[in-house]
């Protein structure tokens, strides 16, 4: 089963955070479950559509809580084990907020 | 938290280090069933106490240093096993440790989680090792890397679960009074014990590649074990080329599961299936895995070369774009490593893709008098098809009748009697 998580808020990481979030990706491709990382430009465009009439705005934008800041792709055995990784995750950047959502896809 | 939730936890968190853990402990205790116990035990404790306390922030390293406590403690009480942990113990840092373990703080030292990821392939070699039936191979792995109950693995295999419990406990038991040692093998060893271990996480991944859907929800997690473990191994030992080839191949395979079956459950080949149900994510991580092989040189072993024949497949964004001429010679650079009547036969089939079916027949016609694929429904099938395409009906209708009283699928004989039938004679 696979699981987007990512996060909307964060601590900005020091160089100690940086050294064990190194580690835990190390740690998650080692084992097999990573399978997609990265951080995100919280700058970003954002795209609007109303009948098919598009409206592109460039960030950075205000509400700057909503932007995904980071994502992770991973490959476990269960919901379970998606939200232990993310748990793992949270012990390293400490204080903030995400999302876990399972991508449908081959089963 | 609740006794349920607690389990929940405690379950979870067991498939996610418990490998690791019974590694770490095998290294010290050089004795597998010792290490699976003491790992046990510190699962039993985490059930009884993570109710009350909460589940650790990491409960990984608790369950790993209840489990040394555990095994500090038996060391205490049993003098045979400290003495033999001396005897086995044939590197002088097991000696030092073995001398001085008297308390947690040496144990530390010698379960360090620097040394975790050599501990994981030591674990691997000594599942797979050679003095062991195939079976018990599988077994052991998909119970000591995979995680699995016993139950699971037995509804995998669709076997009894005492035939399995029975298979695991006489496998850990012949591995003991063989005193095989933990560790990974001396490099004269290495690819021929390297060969076995690819051979049991390619049997594990092709039980549940080949499963019939809807027969057997366990049999797609196979698949996904085998690919985990895989991809785990490509970590662990990332300069043997074979390694990156099997899980090439596995990657790809399986970006095709989705694709692999019909609406009503019927079997899809490969050149039918919608390859918009093809998974580029998997199939992008396939060729890196493949170029990482590559790229380590020499002659190309036989999982490389599978691997390169599924890539020419993925790469084909429709059947008739398929490089069936590169395929021909791969198979062709196959056959002569792995010369079994199977790859014998693929060669055919792709010879007659690429140069025509009267060049693809003459490579099949002398497979008929080989013994080995007597009951293979697939020779008939690939042969009623060249004859088909060669303007011969007669002569296919059969072939395909042939396949249709071989294969053990009912939806396959099906498809094989439908061939049949339409095989009309010219007028």
């Amino acid at each position: 089963m696979r699981f987007l998580m990512t996060t909307t808020a964060g601590d900005a990481p020091d160089e100690t955070m940086m050294a064990e979030m190194g580690r835990f990706v190390e740690e998650l491709s080692r084992s097999g479950v990573l399978l997609a990382t990265g951080g995100l430009d919280p700058a970003g465009t954002r795209i609007s559509s109303k009948d098919g009439k598009v409206t592109v705005t460039d960030g950075p934008f205000a509400e700057a809580k909503e932007a995904i800041i980071s994502f992770a792709l991973v490959d476990v055995r269960s919901k379970d084990e998606a939200i232990e990784l993310s748990k793992r995750f949270w012990q390293i950047v400490k204080n903030g907020e995400g999302a876990i959502q399972q991508v449908f896809g081959p089963e | 938290m609740t006794v349920p939730d607690a389990a929940r936890a405690v379950d979870t968190v067991w498939r996610l280090e418990s490998a690791r853990i019974i590694a770490g402990l095998a290294r010290v205790v050089r004795d597998i069933d010792l290490a699976e116990d003491l790992a046990q035990d510190a699962l039993v404790a985490a059930l009884r106490q993570w109710p009350e306390s909460g589940i650790p922030a990491n409960p990984g390293a608790w369950l790993m240093a209840t489990a040394r406590h555990r095994a500090i403690d038996r060391l205490r009480r049993d003098e045979r096993l400290r003495r033999n942990i001396g005897q086995l113990g044939h590197e002088l840092e097991v000696r030092q440790e073995a001398a001085v373990i008297d308390g947690p703080a040496e144990f530390d030292a010698a379960t360090d989680d620097d040394f975790v990821p050599d501990d994981l392939l030591r674990l691997m070699f000594v599942a797979c090792h050679p003095v062991l039936s195939t079976e018990s191979r599988v077994a052991l792995t998909l119970r000591l890397l995979g995680g699995l109950t016993t139950d699971e693995i037995a509804r995998a295999f669709l076997a009894a679960e005492p035939a399995i419990a029975q298979r695991i406990v006489r496998a850990k038991r012949t591995l003991a009074s063989k005193q095989v040692p933990f560790e990974v093998p001396p490099a004269g060893e290495r690819a021929e014990r390297m060969g076995s271990v690819l051979e049991v996480i390619y049997l594990i991944f092709n039980e549940g590649y080949t499963a019939t859907a809807g027969e057997n929800w366990a049999r797609p997690e196979l698949c996904y074990e085998a690919l985990r473990i895989g991809r785990m191994l490509a970590e662990l030992s990332p300069a043997n080329p074979e390694v990156h080839g099997l899980v090439a191949l596995m990657e790809i395979q399986s970006s095709r599961l989705r694709a692999r079956v019909g609406p009503a459950g019927e079997p899809v080949p490969l050149l039918e299936q919608n390859r918009g149900n093809w998974d580029q994510l998997l199939i992008r991580r396939g060729f890196a895995a493949l170029l990482r092989a590559e790229q380590l040189g020499g002659p190309p072993g036989s999982y490389v070369l599978q691997a390169a024949i599924a890539a020419c497949h993925a790469r084909a964004r429709a059947a008739d774009e398929t490089d069936w001429e590169r395929i021909a010679a791969l198979y062709e650079v196959l056959a002569v490593i792995e010369p079994t009547p199977v790859v014998e036969l693929n060669h055919a089939v792709a010879v007659a893709m690429a140069f025509g079916p009267a060049r693809g027949l003459e490579l099949v016609d002398p497979l008929t008098s080989r013994p080995e694929l007597r009951g293979y429904h697939l020779l008939p099938t690939v042969r009623g098809d060249l004859l088909a395409r060669l303007g011969r009906p007669a002569e296919a209708r059969e072939e395909f009748e042939r396949a249709a009283a071989l294969t053990r699928n009912g939806q396959e004989r099906s498809v094989l009697l439908r061939r049949a039938a339409g095989c009309k004679s010219d007028p």
